[in-house]
């Protein structure tokens, strides 16, 4: 699994906010577009991408794109 | 996992009754920045939702509904033999609903009358139970009330729930017949009983705190009669739970989604209603919505669909997917072959 292909489905949820501003440190929830709504798109996304259960929890517990990315990863393997 | 199949009995009329009070979700501005708002109707789909009137209820809207069907279908008070009530927002504790109905309806006394309560996914339920008794010997008719009125349990400072919820009634007849198989698929998991509660009933008693609106997490303002939703969980749940069931349904059935004309999803919100349709690979066209005019009515939303969107399209035989999912959490999906279903126009009360 590769973080920096995480990082690109992740920045792809966004409309407003350009991608090359998003980086694995990135501390998403201080992004000015990140919203609940997007919140639901990362876990379609995580689902979609990656078959893995991502609940309320896990985002509200992450600071950091990287964050997301790590327990994407636990539970991927 | 439960799954039942039934021949023989199927759905012979569906109404439905919406309040003629229309809130715009564009009017939320004092709950929600103004630029945010409409990249918030589109991502839920809904622009605009029905609302009852404090003297209405989800019964009254029913009953309407009920009157509307029996009108158009030359129904005869005294040919149901069961009336069923499915609703989180009966009109009191005790008695049931489904007993003031009967007496309100004009049914006989030897009418079997009782209440269902469940999440969401409530009408998948009630129709599986309508079925199981239009199956038995002694009973052909069966009339199925499901509605809602969530417009009275949630806080209008709730930015989770108050732009999803409008409210809605509706009736369906549900009877023996020359039907083909109908199979349902239900599922419960009680672990997740936090992510859609109302915390306030007899293990949490109703003290003049509890009636008291607070501010909660992320400034959503209510009080413990009102309904709580963690959003993020509920989507969660449903995108790993109900794409699965509905594959399972169709594996189970010998189908696939080509062979289904139209699948009805509980109108929770069109965001995850478009990854379910994306995920299933299902053709758009044959996927109706609503939540665009009503928001999402609860249990109400899938027959609501039907009567709203199915007008007219459910002459001859077709087969028909349904799928709602809610508190619980609990889960369901059904596959029926219906057979000229008579769709009445959504009236207003």
């Amino acid at each position: 699994m590769n973080l920096t292909q995480f990082i690109e489905n992740f920045a792809g949820l966004f409309d407003e906010t350009d991608a090359d501003s998003i980086q694995a440190t990135t501390c998403f929830k201080d992004l000015e577009e990140w919203s609940s709504l997007v919140a639901l798109s990362v876990i379609a996304m995580i689902d979609e991408e990656y078959d893995v259960e991502f609940r309320g929890e896990d985002i509200r517990g992450s600071n950091t794109v990287e964050d997301l990315f790590n327990i994407v990863k636990l539970r991927a393997n | 996992m439960a799954k039942i199949t039934f021949h023989g009995v199927g759905v012979k009329a569906i109404s439905a009754c919406v309040p003629p009070e229309i809130v715009y979700n564009k009017d939320l501005g004092y709950l929600i920045p103004e630029e945010e708002i409409e990249k918030t109707i589109n991502n839920i789909g809904i622009e605009q939702r029905r609302i009852a009137a404090p003297d209405v209820m989800a019964s009254d809207l029913c009953y309407r509904a009920a009157k509307q069907l029996m009108e158009d279908n030359h129904i005869e008070p005294e040919s149901i033999d069961v009336l069923l009530f499915m609703s989180q927002t009966a009109d009191y504790r005790i008695p049931a609903t489904s007993c003031l109905m009967q007496h309100r309806l004009g049914l006989p006394r030897e009418t079997m009358c009782f209440d269902i309560s469940l999440g969401c996914s409530g009408y998948l339920f009630a129709l599986s139970t309508a079925f199981a008794y239009a199956s038995m010997q002694g009973v052909n008719r069966v009339l199925l009330l499901d509605g809602e009125t969530f417009s009275k349990i949630v806080n209008r400072h709730d930015k989770v729930d108050w732009p999803l919820y409008g409210d809605a009634g509706t009736a369906t007849l549900i009877e023996k017949g020359d039907y083909g198989e109908s199979t349902f698929m239900l599922n419960t998991d009680g672990s997740g009983e936090e992510v859609l509660k109302i915390h306030a009933g007899m293990r949490n008693p109703i003290t003049p705190e509890s009636c008291v609106a607070r501010e909660r997490e992320d400034g959503n303002i209510r009080n413990d009669l009102e309904v709580f939703m963690d959003g993020m969980d509920v989507f969660n749940f449903a995108i790993s739970k109900v794409p699965r069931c509905i594959k399972a349904l169709l594996q189970e059935t010998g189908k696939t989604v080509d062979d289904v004309d139209y699948v009805v999803f509980h109108q929770a919100n069109r965001f995850m209603m478009d990854f379910f349709v994306k995920k299933l690979k299902i053709n758009p066209e044959r996927v109706p919505y609503c939540i665009h005019k009503y928001g999402n009515t609860s249990s109400a939303s899938v027959p609501l669909t039907m009567a709203s969107e199915l007008r007219g399209k459910l002459d001859g035989n077709h087969t028909v997917v349904l799928s709602a999912f809610g508190a619980g959490l609990s889960w369901g999906s059904a596959i029926m072959s219906m057979r000229d279903c008579n769709v009445s126009p959504v009236i207003e009360y």
